[in-house]
């Protein structure tokens, strides 16, 4: 209602000047002159409280899809039958590619940071850095990043296919709630799996780092793995996973809430597809600032006396 | 347990029929209706009144709100305002829960069959009976042999998927899908659009058969002048909104489908003749116009 009262403004707004001109005014071009920035202006607004009143309708019909999805839950768990597909293709389908990136992410720390770090003689400490880094930050976000281009935009052009094709209307004509059936088990999987996955992709970006700085970089063997250890502990790799959990759920909700509204025809699959990767990818970054100050915060509440020196 | 035997318990696990109403009342009402999307009004205060046991058919262009009435019927569709009543229930009223029980007690047959793409024919049928009933995998391969039989497949295409089947069969798979559950009311959005004359008349003598065998209500939107002739009791025509005034009624027609071929109303009449008269001179007047417009923008430059 908000969005069609914007609509209507737009072309009175836009309408009103011209009217002046065209109708009234005696000297058509002069009072043109005049009222066209005044014009321009008024468009620019219209258009813009158009965009702002489409992005909270769109902002709160995901809230109540993500209540929806929320209610379903936890009143009856999905069928073993639904939710074993969506674990096979979140997850098992995802581990090569999720490993590849964290034993990249891993090699190309160590590749960036050793020169800096030579010259400085703290080759050792080596470890340190691309451990915290990855458990931290990296392998979350990165991990993320590939699981949103992965799961997300399958998940959103398979449900906008179903939407286009009224397979979705058809499951819900047939008395399924689309919801349960469909959103549940992948948004369980995206919360189950892309945490886990996330603790994949540390794994290998440490295996990574360690093989490239200790194997091609020749960096004690000992001294790395020491300073790891006494720089990462565990609520480092707590901030990590507990982050890819929100990650791991909003890559399910908006991918799914994407495929449900998904515009007719192979264009509004495509681009659901693209939304869905686009938007998650910035949530992701959303929530990886806002996660990252709130976690630094209970940190430092926790355990204010410590300070850590690589 | 014999095949009929299940059938029998099948159809005591599904509500009764009016339970809780008199016989008279019409099974389907729907009230002052009207569907809006985003600025664009789809249908404005439709009236219908569907008796139990009737087979009503709905006519109109294209674009004129016959699909946006038959999902509003079953709550795919949640009118803008107006009321829909299924067995003396509002739907709107009703939790997602309560919802999902009475569209149990319907049949949908989707234009374009809307098969699960990812799962065989047998499967596509079995699913409702899944999702409702804990059949054993016997009696499921029973109930799916015998809908396939009653809208004439063989169970040969049991274990292909959607995209192997030709159109015809996939409307018919689609009823059979319909069929699984014994509903009450069966929904047709346009059975026969897309279909050669021959797989349209037989998908209209399967309307017939079910409606004889089943005793359902059936309501079938669609474009086919041969359906409205064999199928129907009853016809109802839709006009779109933008072509019609302020206070015109949004619905033509309703009446019988001997009475739709003498109607005297124009817009009926064409429509049934497949005239398109109007149509033609506003196409022409506009193509005249542009083509107007564009020899005036060189002359005035």
């Amino acid at each position: 209602m908000r969005g069609q009262a914007a609509a209507q403004l737009a072309p009175s707004l836009a309408k009103l000047p011209v009217m002046a001109t065209a109708e009234n005014a005696p000297h058509g071009s002069e009072a043109r002159g005049c009222f066209a920035p005044l014009q321009a202006a008024a468009d620019w607004l219209a258009d813009l409280g158009h965009l702002v009143i489409v992005w909270f309708t769109a902002l709160g019909d995901l809230a109540l899809f993500t209540l929806r999805t929320l209610r379903w839950l936890f009143s009856r768990l999905p069928r073993r039958e639904t939710l074993i597909p969506a674990f096979y293709q979140i997850g098992v389908l995802s581990l090569p590619v999720v490993a590849l990136t964290g034993t990249f992410i891993g090699m190309v720390l160590a590749v960036q940071s050793y020169a800096q770090f030579r010259m400085m003689g703290l080759e050792t400490r080596l470890g340190a850095v691309i451990n915290m880094a990855l458990v931290r930050e990296l392998g979350p976000v990165l991990a993320a990043t590939m699981l949103a281009g992965r799961i997300g935009s399958a998940m959103a052009a398979e449900l906008g296919t179903m939407r286009v094709t009224e397979q979705i209307d058809a499951l819900a004509s047939m008395g399924t709630n689309p919801i349960h059936y469909l959103v549940v088990p992948r948004f369980l999987a995206c919360i189950v799996l892309i945490p886990t996955l996330t603790i994949m992709a540390d794994f290998m970006g440490v295996v990574g780092g360690a093989f490239y700085s200790i194997t091609l970089l020749d960096v004690d063997y000992y001294h790395y793995w020491v300073h790891s250890k006494n720089f990462v502990n565990n609520f480092d790799l707590f901030i990590g996973v507990f982050k890819s959990l929100f990650f791991g759920a909003a890559i399910g909700l908006i991918a799914c809430h994407r495929g449900f509204n998904c515009d007719p025809g192979a264009e509004g699959v495509g681009r659901a597809a693209t939304r869905a990767f686009v938007f998650s990818f910035v949530t992701i970054l959303l929530l990886d600032l806002f996660l990252g100050i709130l976690l630094d915060t209970l940190n430092n509440y926790l355990w204010p006396q410590q300070a850590r020196v690589v | 347990m014999s095949r009929h035997d299940h059938h029998d318990a099948h159809s005591e696990a599904r509500p009764e029929p009016g339970s809780a109403v008199s016989a008279d009342q019409p099974l389907i009402h729907v009230e002052g209706l009207h569907v809006q999307f985003g600025r664009q009004h789809v249908l404005r205060n439709v009236n219908l009144t569907v008796p139990r046991g009737q087979t009503l058919a709905i006519i109109g262009e294209s674009g004129c709100g016959k699909t946006v009435l038959l999902k509003s019927i079953i709550g795919l569709i949640r009118p803008t305002s107006g009321r829909v009543f299924f067995d003396g229930q509002d739907l709107s009223t009703l939790s997602d829960k309560e919802l999902t029980r009475q569209r149990i007690r319907f049949g949908y047959v989707f234009q374009n069959a809307a098969l699960f793409d990812s799962l065989t024919v047998a499967q596509n049928i079995a699913f409702p009976l899944r999702q409702h009933f804990s059949y054993t995998d016997a009696e499921i391969r029973d109930i799916v042999r015998d809908r396939l039989e009653e809208v004439g497949l063989s169970d040969a295409i049991v274990a292909k998927k959607p995209a192997e089947l030709s159109g015809g069969m996939r409307k018919r798979v689609g009823l059979a899908r319909a069929l699984a559950m014994n509903p009450e009311v069966l929904l047709y959005d346009e059975p026969t659009t897309g279909l050669d004359p021959i797989m349209t008349d037989v998908i209209n003598q399967l309307i017939i058969r079910t409606r004889d065998h089943k005793h359902v209500t059936s309501i079938v939107v669609t474009h086919n002048m041969e359906t409205i002739r064999k199928v129907p009791d009853r016809v109802v025509m839709l006009y779109p909104l933008p072509r019609l005034g302020r206070d015109e009624p949004q619905v033509l027609f309703d009446g019988s489908p001997e009475g739709i071929f003498q109607c005297r109303d124009k817009r009926v009449s064409q429509f049934v003749r497949g005239e398109a008269r109007e149509r033609l001179m506003e196409m022409l007047a506009t193509s005249r116009r542009r083509s107007g417009e564009e020899s005036a923008a060189p002359a005035a430059n």
